[in-house]
């Protein structure tokens, strides 16, 4: 299982990776922290002619603070920002959302970035990025647009990037006062791809629930503040909404089952959440 | 900017356990084939190659990662070590393998030198680890020998005896 051959570049800035997508679209892959694209190149499963790598793009090597988000840049691993001393406070669903990532062998290379790009619907990156209606900077020779995680999202390793595109940068929105976040995950073994994954987001505003693993993306629901059979009512709809197939892993039924009850759980650790800090 | 062509051989320069190493590498050479192949390493073992066992473990600017997940290329300049650095001058075991070979977490040792790479980074981040840390960063390897309980015990055992020095150190 060896790669087959490619030319390679090791990129120095955002533009020129914008530049080399611009000339060579579809036949240049981005090479970030490798853990997925290395696998479908050792599988040959892809072929690209030309890998621009920029995992050591040190102007896209960033986790900063702006505004009321974190903006990780897209050289930045998965790792710096897991080790991050203060983002329990700073985006506390990601601080829940880590350790279901893969393995920490794995974090230490893979970025946040690569994995947005990715868009496996399983992802808790993605996860995480929709329940919070977080943003993605995507860069181009003709200039740059954001795009609302629900807009980027399109599908099973689908999204709104175009051929001449880098996703430069991913927002988290920063926690908000008043605002409870929970995730919980089910897999088969720890690190495993999700079978099920959930977060929600409980404000004063109502509940926002989204689930992974299930639908070709991350998909969100909005509610304002449910309880008891109404809750389960509308965990319920949801859980049919999603239109879950049988594979390999699970039944249709199981899922909709996961959905229901960590649904539930998150929902309800969530408001506790909130609560708890008042 | 400086493109590699596809089917050249082009060289690569790395601080392999210390010592500065040149060798010379495809673009699409695995960091593991690169190291057991062209410099020789063959401590660092290659089972999956997609990320999933762990056997290829070494650690890049100190950092645990995947060989078989990195190009020899992505390597130049860089410090990676393997397990045969962790021994001392004299083949002395270090305190980590030593306590491996004492709680026997190795049978037909496949897996360990990947392991033993993780363990090391892991323990240096996190100096006193509970079972279940150490449980959580065995995950990202495969052991088909001893069942992982030796192991864990091994890596409590090195976590400690390290504490203790460190008190003992402190107090001297
Ligand atoms: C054993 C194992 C278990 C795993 N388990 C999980 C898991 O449980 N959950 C999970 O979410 N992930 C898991 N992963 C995947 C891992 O999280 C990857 O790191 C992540 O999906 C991709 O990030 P990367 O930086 O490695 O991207 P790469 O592998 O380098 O790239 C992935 C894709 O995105 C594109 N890309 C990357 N960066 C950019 C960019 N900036 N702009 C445009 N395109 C880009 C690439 O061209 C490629 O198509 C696992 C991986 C392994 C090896
Ligand atoms: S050979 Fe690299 S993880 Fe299995
Ligand atoms: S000792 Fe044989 S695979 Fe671990």
């Amino acid at each position: 299982m060896k790669p087959g051959a490619f030319d390679y570049i090791r990129i120095d800035s955002a533009e020129e990776a914008c530049e080399l997508l611009a000339q060579y679209g579809d036949d240049a892959r981005i090479l970030a922290g490798g853990q997925s694209l290395m696998t479908v190149l050792n599988m040959r499963l892809a072929q690209p002619g030309l890998l621009l790598d920029v995992s050591r793009t040190a102007p896209l090597d960033y986790v900063r603070l702006q505004d009321d988000k974190l903006a990780v840049g897209a050289a930045a691993t998965q790792a710096s920002v897991e080790w991050r001393a203060g983002l329990a406070g700073e985006v506390p669903l990601l601080k829940l959302a880590f350790p279901h990532i893969s393995h920490f062998q794995v974090r230490n290379r893979g970025t946040v970035c690569g994995s947005i790009a990715h868009a496996d619907p399983s992802a808790e990156l993605p996860l995480c990025l929709a329940a919070l209606e977080g943003e993605v900077v995507l860069r181009s020779k003709k200039g740059r647009r954001v795009l609302k995680a629900g807009q980027f999202f399109q599908g099973m390793l689908l999204t709104a990037r175009r051929p001449d595109e880098l996703v430069e940068e991913v927002r988290y929105p920063l926690a908000a006062t008043g605002t409870g976040y929970a995730f919980e995950e089910f897999s088969t073994r720890h690190g495993d791809f999700a079978i099920v994954a959930c977060a929600a987001v409980v404000s004063r505003d109502g509940i926002r629930l989204a689930v992974g693993g299930v639908a070709d993306r991350p998909r969100v629901a909005r509610w304002p503040h449910l309880e008891d059979s109404a809750l389960d009512a509308a965990l319920n709809d949801f859980a049919w909404d999603l239109e879950a197939q049988d594979d390999p892993h699970a039944s249709a039924k199981y899922r909709r089952h996961l959905v229901r009850r960590l649904g539930r759980r998150v929902i309800q650790q969530a408001s506790a959440a909130t609560s708890g800090e008042k | 900017m400086k493109r590699l062509e596809q089917g050249e051989r082009h060289t690569v320069s790395l601080i392999l356990n210390g010592v500065p190493r040149t060798g010379r590498a495809d673009n699409r050479t695995l960091l593991s084939d690169f190291l057991r192949h062209e410099l020789g390493a063959t401590g660092t073992h290659v089972g999956c190659e997609h990320g999933v066992c762990g056997a290829c473990t070494v650690r890049i600017d100190g950092a645990a990662a995947r060989a078989c997940l990195t190009l020899a290329v992505q390597a130049e300049g860089r410090r990676v070590d393997t397990v045969e650095g962790l021994a001392g001058k004299d083949g002395e075991l270090n305190d980590l393998q030593q306590a491996f070979r004492r709680n026997h977490a190795l049978q037909c040792g496949f897996c360990t030198p990947g392991i033993l790479m993780s363990c090391s980074d892991f323990l240096e981040r996190v100096p006193g680890p509970t079972e279940a840390q150490v449980r959580d960063m065995l995950s990202g390897h495969l052991c088909r020998c001893t069942g992982y309980t030796n192991i864990v015990k091994a890596v409590l055992e090195t976590a400690a005896e390290r504490q203790a020095r460190r008190e003992e150190e402190k107090h001297a």
